[in-house]
């Protein structure tokens, strides 16, 4: 029994880090039709700069905000750059450029700092956390914290700001928001600017248990799309619940059917997404799109 | 000098030309209407003021010219379109579609004052104020894409086709609102409509369009005596 509650937590630790990243992808997906498949890479790269930062002795909290800010302006102007001139050809292209940008933030990562797995600080005290007569790590408990606080954030911005409202407006409509006077492209790019900053959460969350190196977040990007795809590519807040059911399930499969154990658990992660790509295509929460042609 | 003044205005989709110079004008606190078949290019003429087809043409709103710039900074000169299709944001609720009206507006305190005025002129938008506007009838999205155009406080109200899938009585409550703003705020309203006698009643000078020409202009008392106009569209 404490076995179990003690894999369903660090289960939705992990699970709130796929359900992010899971979020930045679904931000983008509804903003443009596209998959962001450098997501990953992106958040990689940032808890690199982390990384760099506390190397030089900034305190955690100052290297974390920083990082955010600097992955917000990134993200920003990867749309502004390296988007926007392909933003109306067809969606292969973009897709091709996304890859492209994964594959240089991959090899300029390894390049700056090699492929070599280096350890990342978590804030959050070694020492396990009591609670009854359970054991809980403590990074586990602050890293669902914080997750929880971000989504919690881009809730309150999305749901009760103007900027937020016609961030929506410009995914849905575009034509009708330029004739509201709203800036579709600026808001697209806002759109990669706040991707960008989740992701960069997820990085610096999911180092502590990984470890930093550049292929660190390609396994995380399988279960990002296994939670979008579970929750529904449409719904943010379905890609954050299915973050959380992947990264429940994929612990507890991992616990208690020996021969998956941790090696096959990324097997799991890619069943889920065959069985809910069959069963139920649009996912737990999305809408079923119809294209007019 | 008129509100808007239209001179040499070329739009094509393609290759396909289909306006080809086409010249009127909204007077000051005016209302004009541009009549014509389907396909003339009434919706094209009113996408092409504000910037949405590619044109080609002087079109000056107060003076200024305001051909080739975004639309987006087009209707933060005060320049209001009711588009072709309602161009309702489906997923988003009633009330948000209209703050999203006012969103080129920088003034929070008017906001309340504003959705009170259109809740007031459609009370259906007010009862399903908080209900995605993609479960309204047609009709009823018909009146939030008006009741969007309004939020804006526009000086200038682009209408194409209004009463489009509205019951008669709705219909005339747009038109009666439409007379109101533009006697009371002097709002200038350019107008396209399918009912030609509720459109030359309204208008004070109208246009008729044919395959992207302009074949007859003038104040609309004279064009309801016109007899092209009175066989092919008033049908006496
Ligand atoms: N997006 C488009 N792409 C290509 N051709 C178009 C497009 N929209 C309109 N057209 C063509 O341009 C011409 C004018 O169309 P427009 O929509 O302006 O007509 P309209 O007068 O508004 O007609 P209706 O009364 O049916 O609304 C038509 O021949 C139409 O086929
Ligand atoms: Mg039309």
């Amino acid at each position: 029994m404490e076995i179990f509650v003690q894999q369903v937590v660090s289960g939705l630790a992990t699970g709130g880090i796929y359900g992010s990243v899971a979020l930045a992808l679904v931000m983008i997906y509804q903003a443009t039709d596209v998959v962001n498949f450098a997501q990953g890479e992106m958040a990689m790269f940032s808890t690199y700069l982390a990384w760099s930062m506390l190397n030089a002795g900034v305190p955690y909290w100052a290297a974390f905000f920083a990082t955010l800010a600097v992955a917000f302006v990134g993200g920003l102007l990867i749309e502004r750059v390296v988007i926007r001139p392909v933003e109306n050809a067809p969606v292969l292209t973009v897709v091709i450029v996304c890859i492209g940008l994964l594959v240089i933030f991959n090899s300029v990562a390894g390049w700056l700092y090699s492929y070599i797995q280096k350890p990342f600080p978590s804030p959050f005290p070694e020492k396990p956390f009591k609670i009854g007569d359970v054991f809980f790590g403590a990074h586990d408990l602050g890293a669902l914290g914080v997750t929880l606080l971000v989504l919690l954030f881009l809730y309150v911005f999305f749901r009760y700001t103007t900027l937020g409202l016609a961030m929506r407006a410009a995914a849905q409509n575009p034509v009708s928001s330029r004739l509201c006077g709203i800036r579709v492209g600026w808001m697209l790019a806002l759109g990669w600017g706040f991707a960008a900053l989740v992701g960069a959460v997820a990085g610096m969350m999911i180092a502590p248990i990984v470890f930093l190196d550049p292929n660190m977040m390609s396994g995380i990007l399988i279960y990002a799309f296994a939670s979008a795809t579970l929750g529904g590519f449409t719904s943010p807040g379905g890609a954050v619940l299915g973050g959380l059911i992947v990264g429940v399930v994929e612990n507890l499969v991992g616990t208690y059917v020996r021969f998956i154990g941790t090696e096959l658990k990324l097997t799991v992660a890619l069943a889920m997404i065959l069985i809910v790509l069959l069963v139920r295509p649009s996912g737990l929460f999305g809408r079923a799109t119809v294209h007019r042609v | 000098m008129a509100l808007l003044e239209v001179e040499g205005l070329e739009a094509r989709y393609g290759w396909t030309k289909v306006l080809h110079g086409i010249r009127f004008a909204v007077e000051d606190g005016g209302i004009t209407t541009i009549l014509g078949a389907n396909g003339a290019g009434k919706t094209t003429t009113l996408r092409a003021v504000c910037g949405m087809v590619r044109a080609t043409g002087d079109v000056r709103f107060d003076g200024q010219r305001i051909d080739g710039r975004a639309t987006e900074d087009i209707v933060r000169l005060g320049i209001a379109h009711v588009p072709e299709g309602r161009g309702t944001f489906v997923q988003l609720s009633v009330e948000e579609n209209l703050r999203l009206g006012a969103y080129a507006r920088r003034e929070p305190g008017a906001l309340a004052r504003d959705l009170a005025r259109i809740y007031d002129h459609f009370p259906v938008l007010g009862e399903r104020r908080r209900q995605i506007a993609g479960s309204l009838s047609g009709g009823e999205q018909q009146m939030l894409a008006v009741g969007r155009a309004l939020m804006l406080r526009p000086r200038l109200l682009l209408l194409d086709e209004p009463s489009l899938g509205l019951a008669p009585l709705v219909a005339r409550e747009i038109f009666r609102i439409v007379r109101a703003i533009n006697r009371d705020e002097r709002v200038g309203v350019l107008l396209v409509e399918q009912n030609v006698a509720t459109a030359l009643d309204l208008a004070d000078h109208a246009y008729l369009l044919e395959t992207g020409r302009v074949v007859v202009s003038g104040p609309s008392a004279e064009l309801r005596r016109d007899d092209a106009i009175r066989r092919s569209y008033l049908g006496y």
